[in-house]
């Protein structure tokens, strides 16, 4: 019997950058199938070319050993590959029944029939989950929405399930519901793709393991006969303390900021000590209040909370009296948050204390161009000229704008929020450079990541958040993803309370 | 303007890619379309190449001319305002009847003008503590105000003839040749051409619009540059309202019905994006000339004037049609 699903030799680019040099993956039925890899190494890519998002430049695909283009979702429906985003792509406005059917409703004469859809759609959720059809789906946590996008695949006889990191918000609990579901599926004898970083629930719940690196395919493991150890080796490629700039080698100095009871919606009463010459790493899962608290430091989110910068007490109401003190936050949103991508990359860089290069009220340009010429050799920006927008440019470089942007203001504490998402394997060393030189040149570094690899290797501290309250901290030796996983799922404030 | 770079930092290319750049532009683009326009009519009409006809076209566009510079404004910081045409018509209704009330003119246009100033404050506040769009605000400011501008006249035109000399000079005089107007509206369009290129304080009106939560997260008051943005633009309008009286002599309570769609379109013909973080006043100026360019070669060639209509919402969708898809093959490198 042929394979379900086959790639061959995939290759992929956006413009000037590789996405997939050449990537193969095969899935059998009745297998769950890990894909992992570093971010930026493709999984992702590999996946929305399997669901006819994108077109790959050369390779193919084989969907029960036949050659096949899928040139759209559509295209992807009808050859059974159903896919869960990592971004839920359901409508949060409509309620359950009609996200799970709504492909269907768009092809649909006629009327509406909703009580019929509710009813159909009872029964597909029945076996997945106690959800009302009838809820409007913004009303859902994320494990029930996620739950949904499963159903919604379900309906549509997916035989190909791809759940890209579908773990990475959830609880421990609701991850192992999920786990049940997927099990349950895969008897059915559906052929499941699992895109994840977390190497322990690859080793409990998948039967094989496939790896890519910067876009090409590495390996594929059988789980039984391999370690944890071997697959993120061969997912770094190296030895991971080759990668990282090394620690710090003295003592922390003196604290440089000290946050005390910042609490807003999402946080309650969290303190927090900078030293002078330390990488602070943010633990914690998606939506345990790390951005916020960056964020709420910064004045860039309403919170109560006392600030003393240097042993001086500061007040920062907003986001510019932040800046005026030399605090700077580099959201994770480069698009949405960070730069402004349709205006040269000069005056991007001026953005945050436009008077630098201000001369009686009017922008000196030359200055303005001096400093992004200054600034981009500095951090080895690869742009063609200042005029230019970052919109040209590759995750790397746009998130040295972004950098240069923050160098812009000589700054005394950065708060950096996923500094190497979306960004190549290159320029995320050369990131992590730039952020050690700072460190050691007195700057106080604040860095969040949800990749545990970049925390460990980066951080000389890592403090813990977990729903809004900081459940631990741990010092160099303690650094182990076990251990950041444990205090991030908040396991042992349950373990606490038994 | 080398693909590729060398890692030691930005390439400069300075002589040839400045003038590859203003090649590029939007606005030489525009300039062309215009200078053909002129060759093609002064061959089709022996009354084209005239100085009369020369000064009918820049007077038919002159006031309209000072709405396209605030709108153009608005549009770059991420906004739009549809009651243009209604605050025209207040600030001429407000100040053509204190007028006849007996207050001094130059005293009743400030008043005039005060009065579409306010307007955009409201709209301003609204959209900024309130959260409604632009195009809600000042779609419910434009029937509003219209409404106002019904009731202060009780629905009948206010003549104004009584107007002394000096005031009706702004609207109808000359300096040297040049109507007034006219050299109003250029001075306007300098300045405010200027200022948007190189003043800081107006550079955060394109930070904003181009992304306004980025620009928040840079420090900059988006709120604040919103709102002074929208009352600067029905200031603007205002006082082209009081130019307006000044020109005519009257003010007429259905003054300026539809002049939003007209002021609009020149703004966005110049390369103002309606996404916002786009535009140039010089732009702007070309697109409202090759508007009334257009209108007044359409009446010298003898076109029936319900083409006209057609022809100008042509010329509308060609040029944002070609920039969207430049844009686009400019993007997907």
């Amino acid at each position: 019997m042929p394979p379900l699903l086959q790639l061959n030799r995939i290759a992929k680019s956006f413009g000037p950058v590789k996405a997939l040099r050449d990537v193969s993956f095969e899935l059998r039925a009745g297998e769950i199938h890990a894909l992992a890899g570093e971010n930026g190494a493709g999984k992702s890519t590999t996946m929305k070319i399997v669901d006819g998002i994108l077109q790959p430049d050369a390779g193919e695909i084989r969907v029960d050993g036949q050659r096949r283009r899928i040139r759209s979702p559509l295209e992807a429906q009808a050859l059974g590959i159903g896919f869960v985003h990592q971004e839920i792509a359901l409508c949060p406005d409509v309620s359950v029944a009609e996200n799970i059917f709504m492909s269907a409703t768009a092809t649909q004469r006629g009327l509406m029939n909703f009580a019929a859809l509710e009813r159909k759609a009872k029964a597909v959720l029945a076996e997945l989950c106690d959800v009302d059809p009838a809820a409007t789906v913004g009303s859902l946590s994320i494990s029930n929405q996620q739950l949904v996008e499963i159903a919604k695949a379900l309906t549509l006889d997916a035989r190909i399930l791809i759940l890209d990191e579908p773990t990475s918000a959830l609880t421990e609990t609701e991850t192992e519901k999920l786990f049940r579901i997927v099990h349950r599926l895969r008897e059915r004898g559906l052929g499941i793709i699992h895109i994840s970083h977390r190497m322990a629930e690859i080793f409990e719940h998948c039967d094989r393991v496939t790896v890519f690196r910067d876009g090409e395919y590495v390996t594929c493991l059988d789980i039984p006969e391999t370690t944890p150890q071997e697959v993120v080796n061969n997912m770094v490629g190296r030895e991971i303390s080759h990668l990282y700039p090394a620690k710090a080698t003295q003592a922390p100095g003196k604290p440089l900021l000290e946050v005390e009871g910042v609490s807003c919606d999402v946080l309650s009463d969290v303190s927090l000590t900078l030293r002078e010459g330390e990488i602070l790493g943010l633990g914690g899962l998606i939506g345990a209040g790390r951005s916020e608290l960056a964020k709420a430091i910064c004045g860039l989110r309403r919170s109560s909370k006392t600030v003393r910068l240097m042993g001086e007490p500061v007040d920062i109401p907003d986001f510019s009296a932040a800046l005026e003190r030399g605090m700077v936050y580099v959201s994770e949103d480069r698009k949405g948050e960070g730069l402004f991508l349709d205006m040269p990359i000069s005056q991007n860089v001026s953005s945050l204390r436009l008077s630098q290069v201000t001369k009686g009220g009017l922008v000196d340009r030359a200055a303005e161009t001096a400093q992004a010429e200054t600034l981009g050799r500095r951090l080895r920006l690869k742009a063609g000229k200042p005029e230019d927008p970052p919109s040209t440019l590759s995750g790397g470089n746009q998130q040295k704008v972004a950098l240069a942007r923050m160098l812009s203001v000589n700054p005394k504490v950065v708060f950096l929020d996923e500094p190497t998402r979306g960004v190549d394997v290159g320029a995320k060393s050369e990131i992590h450079a730039i952020l050690r030189e700072l460190c050691e040149q007195g700057v106080g570094v604040v860095v969040i990541s949800s990749e545990l690899p970049e925390l460990i290797g980066l951080s000389d501290r890592i403090v813990v958040l977990h729903e809004g309250e900081i459940t631990g901290e741990l010092g160099p030796d303690e650094m182990t993803e076990e251990a950041i996983i444990h205090l991030a799922s908040g396991l042992h404030i349950q373990g606490d309370a038994a | 303007m080398s693909e590729t770079s060398l890692p030691g930092g930005m390439t400069e290319t300075r002589a040839p890619g400045a003038l590859r750049k203003l090649a590029g532009m939007r606005e030489m683009g525009l300039l062309c379309i215009i200078l053909a326009l002129c060759v093609v009519m002064s061959f089709a009409s022996p009354y084209f190449l005239t100085w009369s006809n020369f000064r009918t076209i820049f007077l038919s566009f002159s006031i309209e001319g000072i709405v396209v510079i605030g709108m153009t404004v608005l549009l770059i910081v991420g906004g739009l305002d549809l009651s243009v045409g209604s605050v025209v018509c207040l600030a001429m209704v407000v100040a053509g009847k204190l007028f006849l009330l007996g207050v001094d003119p130059w005293l009743a246009s400030a008043a005039g003008v005060g009065a579409a100033a306010a307007v955009g404050a409201a709209m301003g506040l609204f959209v900024v503590r309130v959260g409604l769009s632009h195009f809600i605000a000042s779609l419910a400011a434009m029937v509003i105000v219209r409404g106002l501008c019904l009731l202060i006249t009780k629905g009948t035109p206010l003549s104004l003839f009584s107007l002394p000399p000096e005031f009706k000079f702004v609207g109808q005089g000359s300096l040297g040749g040049l109507p007034v107007v006219v050299l109003i509206f250029v001075v306007l369009a300098v300045v405010f051409d200027f200022l948007l290129r190189r003043s800081a304080k107006f550079r955060t009106i394109f930070y904003t619009g181009s992304n306004e939560k980025a620009a928040e997260y840079s420090g900059i008051r988006t709120k604040r540059v919103i709102f002074w943005v929208t009352v600067l633009c029905s200031t603007l309008t205002g006082l082209a309202g009081v130019i307006f009286m000044a020109r005519f002599g009257s003010a007429t309570p259905q003054f300026g019905v539809g002049m939003e769609l007209n002021v609009i379109a020149a703004a966005v013909i110049g390369g103002a994006s309606l996404k916002g973080g786009q535009g140039s006043i010089f732009g702007a100026v070309l697109g409202v000339a090759l508007l009334s360019l257009v209108t007044s070669s359409l009446i010298l060639l003898d076109v029936s004037v319900y083409m006209q209509d057609m022809i100008k919402g042509f010329i509308l969708l060609a040029a944002v049609s070609f920039d969207h898809l430049m844009n686009k093959r400019g993007k997907r490198g």
